[in-house]
């Protein structure tokens, strides 16, 4: 039987993503529908999160599942030092899915390997992240009309960034250019650019925000951390450069939304947050509808 | 080059010869190929022996063994260059190089401190590409990519 774990964006074709988009626009229509009735789902956080624990909590009960698991290994048998293998064997017995954060990279992959149920993995280290990855083409889809022909750009921490990466990889089938904009410490990879070179995509890097967003169709922000550089005194140099400014946006497109990964710390002014090209909560909320679609397709009940 | 014959270990009636093993991969390769491990069989190697390619190359004789192809593949990590001679009655019925195995299981450690191959008992899993002349190993779990001289081959 083919494995119906989600651990990668690489685990999913244009057709899958596409049916993600379907998926989700109706049940953005229709939030509330018992189609878990009588699954559970195991929430296994093996580190903290916010908003990836609750919107998928959030995605379970309004589909009439009941969940189970933990947002803190402490007072689980991880701190007597349960094995993760040993975690996860258990808890396919008690469970019909998992989602899973861990802080080790590859983690999510193992797990689908040794699960007797489906993994969805809800970000492994600096590693994957493929729900955000989707919530963020339906947020393109939904706020665009289409994912095809459009101008991405993408600012800040495009080295480690992993949902930058996803986005880059699952944007690549819909014919994009792409813009990056990125202090020269936190460029993008050189195997993403060859990757986008391969498959005649168009890009431009640049160091500075304006003018270069003034053509975008989607202004992608992510946060520029200071332990991500050797010498704080370089940090100290870009920290107020990649900050977007209301006053930036008057003369970006009409149609240009702006998306954040969230949590935001400066990097967007918090007056742009009555705009209405400012995208990153409605973002948020497409979360929900995104990881029911996710679910749903994972568990085969559509 | 004459030298050579006179310290190298004696012929074998049948069995294989694996021969131009870079001098400081002998032990590796004994360890690859459980070597270490065989009752029965005579196994002799020299060590340190001067070659006009390598600079110092190792040579190994396993007498009465026939290697399944994908197990002597395994060298081509330490040993790219190596070259088989499968012998039969005293005569070489079979030359043959090594060729780097698609995928590399349960003998090299991912150079990622934070991937969960580090953390659990877990075989390693790479895919393999070559890029200029280096073997690089791509691990199945973390995705990271591990240069042949950090993969510390077991």
């Amino acid at each position: 039987m083919k494995n119906r774990s989600l651990v990668a964006i690489s685990d999913y074709s244009k057709d899958d993503y596409l049916e993600i988009m379907e998926l989700a626009a109706q049940f953005e229509k229709n939030p509330v529908q018992k189609i878990l009735d009588g699954k559970v789902v195991a929430t296994l956080f093996f580190e903290p999160s916010t908003r990836t624990r609750l919107s998928f909590e959030s995605a379970v009960n309004r589909l009439g599942g009941k969940v189970l698991g933990f947002s803190d290994t402490s007072q689980t048998s991880v701190s007597k030092g349960e094995t993760l293998k040993d975690t996860i064997k258990m808890v396919s017995c008690y469970a019909d899915l998992i989602v899973m954060r861990h802080p080790l990279e590859g983690a999510a992959r193992y797990a689908s390997e040794i699960s007797k149920v489906p993994i969805i993995n809800a970000g492994d280290g600096a590693n994957q992240h493929p729900t955000q990855c989707l919530l963020d083409l339906y947020s393109i889809k939904k706020t665009q009309g289409t994912l095809d022909n459009l101008k991405i750009t993408m600012v800040g921490d495009l080295k480690y960034g992993r949902t930058v990466h996803s986005l880059l990889m699952a944007m690549s089938y819909f014919n994009p250019s792409f813009s990056f904009i990125a202090p020269e410490e936190l460029r993008l990879p050189d195997e993403y650019k060859q990757f986008l070179k391969q498959r005649n995509i168009k890009f431009e890097e640049h160091t500075e925000m304006a003018p270069n967003i003034n053509d975008a169709d989607i202004i992608y922000m992510t946060r520029v951390q200071r332990e991500r550089f050797a010498d704080p005194l370089e940090y100290e140099k870009v920290k107020n450069v990649y900050v977007l400014r209301n006053s930036m946006l008057d003369n970006t497109k009409p149609n240009v939304k702006i998306l954040h990964p969230l949590p935001r710390v400066n990097e967007i002014s918090t007056d742009v947050d009555d705009n209405p090209k400012a995208y990153y909560f409605e973002q948020a909320q497409n979360a929900v509808y995104t990881r029911q679609a996710i679910i749903c397709k994972t568990l085969q009940l559509l | 080059m004459e030298n050579e014959k006179v310290l190298s270990v004696s012929a074998i009636e049948n069995g294989t010869v694996i021969d131009h093993i870079p001098a400081q991969s002998l032990f590796k390769v004994i360890s690859l190929l459980n070597l270490d491990k065989l009752a029965d069989n005579q196994v002799t190697f020299g060590y340190n022996l001067k070659s006009k390619q390598l600079g110092m190359k190792a040579i190994i004789k396993v007498s009465e063994k026939f290697f399944e192809d994908i197990e002597l593949d395994k060298i081509a990590l330490v040993a790219p260059n190596a070259k088989l001679n499968i012998i039969k009655n005293y005569n070489v019925v079979e030359k043959r190089l090594v060729k780097v195995p698609e995928k590399v299981i349960g003998i090299a450690h991912c150079m990622n401190p934070k991937c969960i191959t580090n953390h659990e008992k877990i075989p390693t899993k790479f895919t393999t590409s070559t890029t200029g002349g280096n073997i690089v190993l791509r691990c199945c779990y973390c995705d990271k990519c591990t240069d042949i001289e950090h993969a510390e081959i077991f």
